[in-house]
C-alpha cells in the first residue's frame, strides 16, 4: 500500500488508493481535508497558530492561518470541489504539565482554536475530531474509506 | 532559517561543543553519583537540523521515550531536554527502586514519575550551573516537567520556539551511557536563536 508521510510543519495532498499519515503529533495539530467524491485528501502537520507572530513565515504548512487556505487551494487545483470539502482534526495535546503561565505551554490549545477558526472561516465542516489531552498521536487517513485512524502509546487505536 | 545559520562558524561550533561537554559532563557526574554507576559520555554533536532530523536523532517520531524538559532564562534563554529511551527508563527505575515486573507501556506510578522528574531536576541543575559558571551569567531554570510518550510529540514542544524563526534548530546533543548498557540517553541543549548569540559574546568567540 502506498503510504505518504507528512513531516512536522509540512503538508501533502494524496488521492485514492493512497494513505496519508503523520507520526507523533504532540502540541501540533493534524488537519485532514477530504473530498469524498474525488477521494482526494490533504494533510497538514500544523505547528503554530498564527503566521503573523513569526519572523519567518515562508513555510505556509507550519501555521494554521496559512496552511488551511494553501491546502484548499492545492486541492481545488487537483479537482476537488470547495463545497464538498470536509475536515477531520487530531492533536493539540499539552505534553508537559508546566506550572508556569508561559504561552508556549498552552500551544496545543491555541493550535486547536486557530485551526477551528480558520476552517470555519472557509466554511469547512469538522466532521470528526480527537484533540487535547496530554499524549502524543500518530494519525493515518484512508482516502478510500474516509476514516482517520489515531494511535497513541498505551491507549490503543481508534477510528474517527 | 537564515536567522539561524547566520554567523555560525567552525569556531562557534567548537564553542558550542565545549558548552555541551561541560554542561553534560557535570550532569553525567551527578547521574553517576545518584545511581552509583559509572557513566560515560560521547563527544557532543552540534548541528543545525530540520525538525524531522532532530526527532530522528532519538529514534524517530514514534519511538517511546521519557523526556524531562525545562526552560531556562537569564543572559541566555533556551531549552534543556533529557531523552531516555523507554527501555532504559525502566532500567533506571529498577536501579532506584529495585527490579519489578512490568507490562510493556505500563503506567508509571506517582512515586516513579516524581523520581524521574527529580532526577531531571538534578541533572538539569548540574547542566545549567556548569554553563552559568562558564559564561558568568545567572541562568534560571523553570520547574522540569516529565512526559513519557512518542519522541515526536515530546520534541514538538521545545521545537515550537524555533518554529517562529524558521524550519531548523540548533541542537547540542551529548549521548551518555552507563557501562553495563542499562542506561543510555541524550542531553539536549537547544538555545533560543537570540540565546546563542549571547553565548558567543559571553565566551568571547566573535
Amino acid at each position: 500500500m502506498d503510504v505518504v508521510k507528512v513531516g512536522m510543519a509540512d503538508l501533502k495532498i494524496v488521492k485514492n488508493p493512497q494513505i496519508i499519515t503523520t507520526l507523533g503529533l504532540g502540541s501540533c495539530v493534524g488537519v485532514v481535508l477530504y473530498d469524498p467524491e474525488k477521494k482526494l485528501a490533504g494533510l497538514a502537520h500544523i505547528m503554530l497558530p498564527d503566521s503573523n507572530n513569526s519572523k519567518d513565515n515562508t513555510n505556509k504548512a507550519k501555521f494554521a492561518d496559512t496552511a488551511i487556505p494553501y491546502m484548499i487551494d492545492l486541492m481545488l487545483k487537483k479537482g476537488a470541489k470547495k463545497e464538498r470539502l470536509i475536515s477531520k482534526i487530531a492533536g493539540g495535546a499539552q505534553m508537559f504539565d508546566f506550572k508556569g503561565k508561559s504561552d508556549i505551554m498552552k500551544i496545543g490549545v491555541r493550535n486547536i482554536k486557530a485551526v477551528k477558526e480558520n476552517l470555519h472561516k472557509f466554511n469547512i465542516n469538522i466532521v470528526a475530531e480527537d484533540v487535547g489531552g496530554n499524549y502524543g498521536r500518530t494519525i493515518e487517513f484512508n482516502t478510500n474509506t474516509g476514516k482517520l485512524t489515531i494511535r497513541s502509546l498505551g491507549k490503543g487505536t481508534k477510528e474517527i | 532559517m537564515a536567522g539561524i545559520q547566520k554567523n555560525i562558524s567552525p569556531t562557534h561550533i567548537d564553542i558550542l561543543k565545549e558548552v555541551g561537554n561541560i554542561g553534560a559532563g557535570n550532569a553525567a557526574t551527578a547521574l553517576a553519583q545518584l545511581i552509583n554507576k559509572k557513566i560515560t559520555m560521547r563527544v557532543p554533536e552540534v548541528n543545525i537540523m530540520s525538525f524531522d532530523e532532530i526527532i530522528d536523532v532519538v529514534g524517530g517520531p514514534e519511538n517511546m521515550v521519557a523526556g524531562i524538559y525545562l526552560r531556562f532564562m537569564g543572559g541566555i534563554d533556551g531549552n534543556i531536554l533529557f531523552i531516555i529511551p523507554y527501555r532504559n527508563t525502566l532500567n533506571l527505575l529498577d536501579i532506584i527502586f529495585g527490579e519489578k515486573k512490568r507490562d510493556l507501556f505500563c503506567e508509571f506510578d506517582p512515586i516513579e514519575r516524581s523520581a524521574l522528574a527529580e532526577i531531571g531536576n538534578i541533572l538539569a541543575g548540574s547542566y545549567l550551573s556548569a554553563i552559568s559558571s562558564l559564561t558568568k551569567m545567572l541562568l534560571k531554570p523553570s520547574v522540569p516537567a516529565l512526559a513519557i510518550d512518542m519522541a515526536g510529540a515530546i520534541l514538538s514542544v521545545p521545537l515550537t520556539y524555533y518554529g517562529h524563526v524558521g524550519d531548523t534548530a540548533l541542537l547540542i546533543d551529548t549521548v551518555f551511557e552507563e557501562g553495563e548498557n542499562l542506561i543510555k540517553g541524550h542531553f539536549f541543549l537547544i538555545p533560543d536563536v537570540d540565546g546563542y548569540d549571547n553565548l558567543f559574546l559571553a565566551l568571547g568567540g566573535v
